[in-house]
């Protein structure tokens, strides 16, 4: 089950079996010039994506698998196949019906098996500008956050890294970023309008004292810019050799996000873990990587209290 | 130094394909199968694009040999970055013996024709394998190669080209007009976006036959079977060294 099928260019649409994975989609796309712009990190499978609701970085910008999951063919546990939105339809948008494509997009398996997902396509950004930025604190990482939101900036991708992980990034890619809390930012558009986006971005977060504002247009550099970001989970990792990284992963609204995060972060102090952060902060949303000695259960101990604390 | 660079791309199987091979041993299955840009190809217009955009080159002007569907090949390259395309009408039985040999005198007569100062191509086809086409056109025209590039850096008296070769890297400088192929760590081309996708809808394909240009398209060569690589034979567990080095002399490899 490993076939692409029914793409329609004009539509934006297409349907894929379970063993197509997102990579794999994109490559077949690219003469297209069009692209599945959801990203959780991994390559992962599409339909499983479906089955997990992924989000990932361009969720601020492009949604997440809820908002372009067109419809599914679902197998039940009695054996019926069923197919959310009607067989062979791929509306833009529907009123009839119960949307019952929700319904199974994050069940994980719980209600059916999706043997094939109908997904929206995106065209492929004319120019990509990629950037970074340094803060004094979280709070002005967030107020910056916020205010490009309400600028109207269209953008595309906002990450977040604590200076814990900043830490841990510098050292694992040999990198000299401050190490302070910090801002990823990339933009999708056309030349003119990225000139536009990149000058309002700028000046919000100099308005908030943001410093090293960077930013890049072409693919080596962008890539450069970003390796911190890539690479935060190995660079978590490898804070302490030898131990594992447990994942959290919170969602909040975007108005509580500093408070949240300075709270965790005096919570991951007195409870004396390691725990860089991370996060889609456009969202909301931000990992805590919790680097965990395997063979020391009172640290386990520990980090099981404090990501029940978290999550409440 | 300014002027027009000609690109020739060629339209393959894509990459991602499982290849099958025809029941009658004739040939892979082509038929319903996704195609696209070599990806040497891709390499290569990037490079051409690039150069335009530095403005060391005025025009950059893409070919492609075949049936209607080249041309499909054509307006991503067109897509990409290139100002016109040439699609040489070749199909049924001369595509099919369509090699190499015959692409690189198309090339040239098409070099004469447009006064091109710069050829630059793919190293090889991602079917055929061959690594023939960019060597045999230099050759043609009489003109200095700069094969296997992995950087192009055109300076006042000539092209400085680094090679890859089996060696490492070995660093030359031609003189100009030449012919460049493009090896995998020249560039990474970029993806053909869907604004450009339909400007390109604009751009010029003009078409052409190869009689046009006074080549004979007989090939040399005859295809006489094509069978998949033999199934991979199950390996086998030993316990120790000793069972090891038995069993190769056994199977005469030691």
């Amino acid at each position: 089950m490993d076939q692409i099928l029914d793409l329609h260019p004009e539509d934006f649409d297409v349907t894929v079996e379970p063993a197509v994975t997102r990579k794999t989609l994109n490559a077949y796309l690219r003469d297209t010039g069009l692209w599945f712009p959801v990203d959780p990190g991994a390559d992962a499978s599409l339909c499983g994506m479906a089955a997990t609701s992924a989000s990932g970085t361009n969720a601020v910008r492009y949604g997440t698998m809820r908002e372009n999951v067109i419809n599914l063919e679902v197998v039940l546990a009695d054996g019926t196949i069923v197919h959310t939105a009607g067989k062979g339809r791929r509306p833009r948008k529907t009123s009839a019906g119960y949307n019952l494509t929700n319904l199974f997009v994050g069940s994980e398996g719980t209600l059916g098996i999706i043997t094939k997902t109908t997904l929206r396509l995106y065209g492929i950004p004319e120019a990509t500008v990629s950037a970074v930025c340094s803060f004094a604190s979280v709070q002005a990482a967030v107020d910056s956050t916020v205010q490009i939101l309400q600028a109207g900036v269209p953008i595309a991708r906002i990450e977040f890294l604590d200076d814990v992980m900043m830490d841990a990034c510098n050292r694992f890619s040999s990198l000299s970023y401050p190490v302070v809390p910090t801002l990823f930012l990339e933009f999708h558009g056309s030349e003119r309008s990225l000139e536009e986006q990149v000058n309002v971005t700028e000046e919000i977060t100099q308005s908030n004292e943001g410093s090293d504002f960077q930013w890049a247009r072409d693919a080596e550099t962008r890539s450069r810019l970003w390796r911190a970001r890539h690479d935060a989970w190995y660079a978590a990792q490898a804070l302490r050799p030898g131990c594992k990284a447990y994942s959290t992963d919170v969602c909040v609204p975007l108005s509580r996000l500093p408070q949240i995060i300075v709270e965790t972060k005096e919570d991951l102090m007195e409870s004396k873990l390691t725990g860089p952060i991370a996060g889609h902060v456009g969202d909301g949303n931000f990992h805590c990587l919790m680097v965990v000695d395997p063979s020391d259960p009172d640290e386990l101990h520990r980090v099981h209290l404090f990501t029940e604390r978290l999550a409440r | 130094m300014s002027g027009r660079v000609l690109v020739g791309v060629k339209r393959v199987i894509d990459y991602a394909v499982k290849i099958r091979v025809k029941p009658d041993h004739s040939g892979v299955v082509t038929d319903g199968v996704k195609h696209s840009m070599n990806p040497f190809c891709e390499i290569a217009v990037e490079e051409a694009v690039k150069l335009k955009e530095k403005k060391l080159m005025k025009e950059v002007v893409v070919v492609s040999c075949g049936p209607q569907q080249s041309q499909e090949t054509i307006r991503t390259a067109l897509a990409m970055g290139a100002d016109r395309g040439i699609h040489v009408e070749v199909s049924g039985k001369d595509y099919e013996t369509l090699g190499p040999l015959q692409v690189s005198k198309i090339l040239a007569a098409l070099a004469k024709k447009e006064d091109a100062q710069l050829i630059i191509l793919g190293k090889q086809a991602i079917d055929d394998d061959c690594n023939q086409t960019g060597q045999m056109t230099a050759a043609l025209l009489d003109w200095p190669q700069g094969t296997f590039a992995s950087e192009v850096s055109l300076e006042k008296d000539g092209i400085k080209v680094v090679r890859e070769i089996d060696g490492g890297l070995e660093t030359i400088k031609i003189s100009t007009p030449a012919v460049l192929t493009a090896d995998l760590r020249l560039n990474t081309p970029r993806y053909a976006t869907l604004p450009n996708i339909m400007k390109a809808k604009k751009k010029k394909i003009a078409n052409v036959k190869p009689a046009d240009l006074g080549v004979d398209l007989t090939s040399r060569l005859e295809v006489l079977r094509v069978d998949e690589p033999p199934q991979r034979q199950a390996g086998m567990k030993v316990e120790t060294v000793d069972d090891l080095v038995s069993k190769l002399k056994d199977a005469g490899k030691v």
